[in-house]
């Protein structure tokens, strides 16, 4: 029988140049959502002529931005595959922990303002260990649960009231300016920089892409997988913290149905971001152009007096568009 | 994974002992009975006003839409999907109808159920649509399905509640009357149930549900088709919902834009409690009903015990993650008796 | 009317890159057991999904008694007649046993479509009567051993009254006791006039059952034989299609000290007592039939799953590995079996692949340096005679043999005393399978102890210095080199029935 030979190999040579191309550079969702950013703009502006104007654009920045701190820890969840629907009932347990304490239980404020951070990224904690400790339940069934539970413990803490009387400084995290910035657009840049850096330039980030494409293989290579997520899940915590303690100064009070349904808006603006609902995909600069096009939509609306539950569809809706436009994109592409 | 097993019981190579956990499995629904039993005589015993004819009825009738709900949820967790859609599909539903009703008083109140069922269908049909032909995860579409429903609800009714004064008597009949002496909402959920187990356990379709959810990848080379399936279940559950929109809204005779919200996520829990499968394929009826009445009891007896009612969210967390957490551990102990039980 | 029920003539099969089956031809009796036999990666699967109207044939023709016929879909097959058992149990685990038997093709009553449970549960009784098998229809399948969810396959196959029943590989993870049920089942099936298509890797099996045997070998018919007309040595020739030991690189790797050592590793119902050692610049091939806890032995070793009894010790010293990484620092590396799902990602380039086990090698607390990452995924994926373009090419572009080198790379990232390799050329090509064979042996050289998992045997004799052969759960014989040949190995590995009074 005839044999096979053995091919003498030869020395091959790999590039590691990364390749260039023109057409995959202006093919990238960024472009299609500063585009949509500029048209909610132009719009904006031909509906209002009060729109832009520093002021108005500055105060609208201020209304939105609270949830966006979020974002960037649940595009990293997203990316992970993962989901975390119980981040609008750890702003509300966080916050009303916090004005429990300072207000019944005589903390200082600075102290009321440690421990809000603490209680979110316990709640944050909890899920995460949940999730890795029971890898037969989705993330989706367990922050199900934990959303439930976190509501219902700030409802019992503070029933229906609302608790407030919180120190003049404390107004300065919702409406202070530094040097006519708000205190807030400055540490929302400062949390967007931090989240970007951690996504694309450290093994951490690196780790969080390789769990959302294959975690199983992840495993295998010897990332720890479950110590990323928890920490992921921990920060999500930590974040809705800080959402907490902005919301809470800019309405000078919090009360247990406070920031409901937050989940949505979030989830929303990290898709439309391009965080791919399926893993591994997506960059932060995406959800930025996403938080500012959201934001800027609804207060655009509410300019023209659309009441705020109707935008409620407008959220849905980019949702939808969000996780719709890539799907068709790609079978065009395939046929 | 392919492992030996042999025949003969080999429990001397047994290192640790079996879970005894593992047992529970069996008695699932007797047991939720019993905790059932168990609980009424309990709050009984703390306020006699519980086991009253009129309290029992009051729970019944109440727990008759959680009930229905769950039935059309069992379906949708069966099939590994979501819905979080439901409260707000019902609020549609019943905000339209009610408006209907208020503007037109001569309209017949079973015209009014078809058509409260009609838009929920319709509801139901765009999420089927969602999941099944384009492949959006169940959770984002019925997330952003079920804020614009609730949208919607919002902007037909324009921010204004519609109370009892404006429906017609026969609309508030709807939930209020009785046949052969039993009330009128106990009877439909009764019909739904006895149509649902003959649907579920009598049919091909109906089994054809539990087959995708069991093995997508074998119910593909059986030939069923997954996409009608999906779509089949999320239908079903937006007409649940649109029923339930007109018999809330009659029930309570007011319709406002945040009717049953946040309702989805008792009704989940109630089939959770009821033994339903987060991970598809396995889900039972009786189950699911007997979920549904202990959470109908818990949200009847926390008042009567004195309880606070702002506690009665905290409690529903604390049972749903316990029971999801309960059923993981119990699956354990059966797969690590079946370990130990293996011949090496 | 044929002679034959089924016969398939120059069957063609191509996929994007391979051609998985070239102009091979079939043909079955009526009343015959046939074997279908080759190695992994020959073809075998393909052509049963050509047969069960899984895959359409690019080209040739496929006759059912005589008369020319096409199927386009699984049901179309399901409808002549025609039925499969696959290896990896495709059911429904949380539905009854009669459901799963029915699936598909219900009894229902005629005007009302009403299920007729009870008509079903009677005929899933009686058809599991005929099989010999006491279990009961209202049985939930999942709750059910694997011989047991076996038979309910075969079941299933009579209910829809097939005349050819394909089997796959269904002795693979069953005892000698459960596969002795199975034979029986067949032979009685056949008497009945069933054909059965009988795939298995166990010559055992071929002897045992079968009238005729085919052979395929890298896509292409080799031949058929009656099973009394070829010896053992010509079969394995058809199949191997070369002697075995000349496909190998025959490199002198001196070996050293011990380096690994296991003693009495147990894990609760998976293996229990194993222990052995390995030297550096040793090749241990570590063999057995699927299912024997070859893999469950590798993985908890590489910290994937925990041990339940017994100690492992590196280098004299006694290891405490609760994860991979663990693993990895202490010096221990393992190369999975499942390339798509546990090695690689394949929407990644082959070199962000490479480096993943080791980023803090080029970073700094943390921080990704990119330009020192290329530079080592480069040096690495050359190593390895990777062939491509760039190191950005993606994972999921690459051959079968090239997502293997990769997977190699990987390995070579970290500071490794002993590398475990589990099937390391399971679905590669002949070409690349000696490549990879060259790079075992250089690892070798180099002074790492290795362990090689694999279930093809001309392999673990070829390439090994030492062979652990398992058999459920447990090692039941150590050859040295001069005690290697197939019938020992096989011995080892099979489950005789007298023997089982000593083991436990």
């Amino acid at each position: 029988m005839a044999q096979k030979s053995i091919q003498p190999y030869v020395q091959r040579t790999l590039s590691a140049e990364r390749p260039f191309s023109i057409k995959q550079f202006f093919f990238q969702w960024e472009w299609l959502l500063a585009a949509i950013l500029l048209g909610v703009i132009a719009l904006n502006t031909s509906l209002s002529p009060y729109f832009l104007n520093v002021n108005s654009l500055r105060d609208a920045t201020m209304v939105f931005l609270d949830k966006a701190f979020i974002v960037f820890p649940m595009a990293f969840i997203m990316i992970m595959r993962d989901i975390d629907i119980s981040v609008g009932s750890t702003v509300a347990l966080s916050s009303v922990v916090m004005a429990t304490v300072y207000n019944s239980l005589g903390a200082s404020m600075e102290m009321a303002v440690v421990i809000c951070l603490i209680v979110g990224a316990l709640c944050g904690l909890i899920n995460g260990l949940l999730i890795v400790k029971f890898k037969e339940l989705s993330a989706v069934i367990i922050t199900l649960a934990t959303m439930i539970l976190y509501r219902g413990i700030a409802y019992i803490i503070l029933e229906d009231q609302a608790s407030g009387n919180f120190p003049e400084w404390f107004g300065f995290f919702g409406w202070g300016y530094v040097y006519g910035i708000p205190f807030i657009l400055i540490l929302f840049i400062i949390a967007a920089l931090l989240f970007g850096l951690l996504l694309h330039k450290t093994t951490f980030g690196r780790h969080i892409y390789a769990i959302g494409h294959n975690d199983i293989a992840s495993k295998f290579s010897g990332v720890n997988v479950d110590r990323t997520k928890v920490i992921v899940f921990t920060l999500a915590g930590l974040m809705a913290a800080v959402t907490a303690i902005f919301l809470a100064s800019r309405m000078g009070s919090t009360r247990p149905n406070i920031a409901n349904m937050y989940e949505l808006d979030v989830i929303a603006m990290a898709a439309l971001g391009g965080i791919s609902t399926a893993g591994g995909k997506g960059r932060l600069i995406g959800t930025v152009i996403a938080i500012f096009i959201v934001g800027y939509l609804q207060y655009g609306l509410g300019l023209i007096n659309i009441p705020s539950q109707t935008l409620l569809i407008v959220v849905g809706a980019l949702l939808l568009f969000a996780v719709i436009v890539p799907k068709l994109n790609l079978s065009r592409l395939k046929k | 994974m392919a492992v030996h097993t042999a025949n003969a019981p080999a429990a001397e190579t047994a290192v640790k002992k079996e879970s005894k956990l593992a047992s529970l499995a069996r008695f699932r629904e007797m047991g939720l009975l019993a905790f059932i039993i168990l609980l009424a005589v309990g709050v009984q015993i703390r306020n006699p006003s519980f086991l009253t004819v009129e309290n029992v009825v009051d729970m019944a009738t109440n727990t008759a839409i959680l009930s229905i709900l769950a039935v059309g949820m069992m379906l949708v967790l069966v099939t590994r999907g979501i819905d979080l859609s439901i409260g707000a599909t019902l609020a549609l539903s019943g905000m339209l109808v009610a408006q209907i009703v208020s503007a037109n008083s001569s309209f017949s109140p079973l015209l009014a159920v078809l058509t409260g069922i009609g838009i929920g269908i319709i509801c139901g049909l765009v999420i089927g649509g969602l999941v099944s032909w384009i492949g959006v995860l169940p959770i984002i579409a019925t997330l952003a399905m079920m804020n614009i429903y609730r949208g919607f609800t919002y902007m037909v009714s324009d921010g204004k509640w519609i109370s009892s004064y404006q429906m017609p008597e026969s609309f508030v009949g709807i939930a209020t009357s009785s046949v052969f002496g039993i009330n009128t909402l106990i009877l439909i959920a009764l019909f739904i149930y006895a149509s649902a187990y003959y649907f579920i356990s009598h049919t091909r379709t109906g089994r054809q549900i539990y087959a995708v959810g069991s093995n997508p990848e074998s119910a593909k080379i059986t030939g069923i088709s997954e996409k009608k399936i999906l779509m089949l279940v999320y239908t079903l559950m937006g007409g649940l919902s649109g029923l339930c929109g007109v018999l809330w809204v009659s029930k309570f005779a007011s319709a406002q834009g945040d009717t049953a919200s946040g309702y989805e996520l008792s009704v989940i829990a109630a089939c959770i409690l009821g033994g339903v499968s987060i991970a598809g394929g396995s889900g039972k009826l009786g189950g699911v009903i007997l979920g549904a009445v202990l959470i109908g009891i818990l949200n009847n007896a926390l008042p009567l015990m004195n309880v606070s009612p702002f506690w009665q969210k905290g409690i529903e967390g604390t049972i749903i993650l316990v029971a999801v957490l309960l059923n993981v551990a119990v699956k354990r102990g059966v797969e690590r008796n079946h370990l130990l039980r293996r011949r090496i | 009317m044929s002679e034959y029920v089924l016969e398939l003539k120059g069957i063609t099969k191509r996929f994007p890159g391979v051609t998985a089956l070239n102009n091979v031809h079939f043909k079955l009796e009526k009343g015959e057991i046939h074997a279908l036999m080759g190695e992994n990666g020959a073809g075998k699967s393909t052509f049963i999904k050509v047969i069960t109207g899984v895959h359409a044939a690019d080209e040739g023709k496929i006759y059912l008694d005589g008369k020319p016929i096409s199927f386009s879909n699984p049901l179309e097959a399901q409808a002549v007649g025609i039925a499969a058992i696959y290896q990896h149990v495709t059911n429904y685990p949380d539905l009854s046993v009669t459901e799963n038997i029915f699936m598909g093709h219900e009894k229902v009553h005629p005007k009302t479509k009403r299920l007729l449970w009870k008509e079903m549960h009677q005929e899933a009784k009686s058809i599991l009567t005929q099989l010999g098998s006491s279990i009961d229809p209202k049985r939930e399948m999942g709750t059910l051993s694997v011989a047991q969810q076996q038979i309910i396959e075969i079941a299933k196959a009579i209910s829809t009254n097939a005349r050819i029943i394909i089997m796959d590989e269904p002795t693979a993870a069953l005892t000698a006791r459960e596969s002795e049920d199975l034979y029986r089942i067949a032979e009685s099936l056949r008497d009945q006039g069933t054909s059965i298509i009988f795939i298995s890797h166990r010559f055992e099996d071929m002897y045992r059952l079968a009238s005729q045997v085919t052979v395929f070998r890298d896509a292409n018919y080799i031949g058929s034989w009656g099973v009394n007309d070829i010896t053992n040595d010509q079969l394995i020739v058809a199949m191997v299609g070369r002697e075995i030991t000349q496909v190998f690189p025959h490199k002198k790797h001196p070996i050293g000290e011990e380096v690994l050592r296991v003693e009495n590793l147990g894990k609760v119902g998976y293996f229990a007592d194993i222990s052995f050692s390995l030297r550096r610049g040793e090749i241990l091939g570590l063999t057995g039939l699927v299912g024997a806890g070859r893999t469950e032995v590798c993985e908890t070793l590489f910290g994937i799953t925990k041990y339940d009894t017994g100690s492992v010790y590196l280098k004299g010293e006694k290891l405490h590995i609760r994860r991979p990484k663990d693993a990895m620092k202490l010096g221990i590396g393992y190369l999975s079996e499942d390339r798509q799902k546990q090695g690689l990602i394949l929407q990644w380039g082959i070199g962000r692949n490479i480096t993943l086990p080791a980023l803090e090698r080029f970073s700094q607390k943390g921080w990704l340096n990119e330009k020192n990452e290329a530079e080592m995924a480069k040096r690495l994926a050359e190593k390895v005679h990777v062939k491509a373009k760039s190191i950005f090419d993606l994972a999921s572009s690459l051959s079968g043999g090239n997502q293997q080198k990769v997977a190699v790379a990987k390995l070579l990232t970290a500071d490794l005393d002993v590398i475990i390799l589990d099937e390391p050329t399971k679905g590669v090509d002949i070409g690349a399978k000696s490549a990879i064979y060259e790079i075992i042996q250089d690892l070798a050289m180099q002074g790492y102890g290795i362990i090689m998992v694999s279930s093809e045997m001309p392999e673990v004799i070829g390439m090994s210095d030492r062979i652990a052969v398992m058999r459920e759960g447990r090692i039941t014989k150590m050859l040295e080199k001069e005690e290697f040949s197939q019938e020992a190995i096989l011995a080892a590995a099979m489950s005789e029935v007298q023997d089982k009074t000593k083991a436990g």
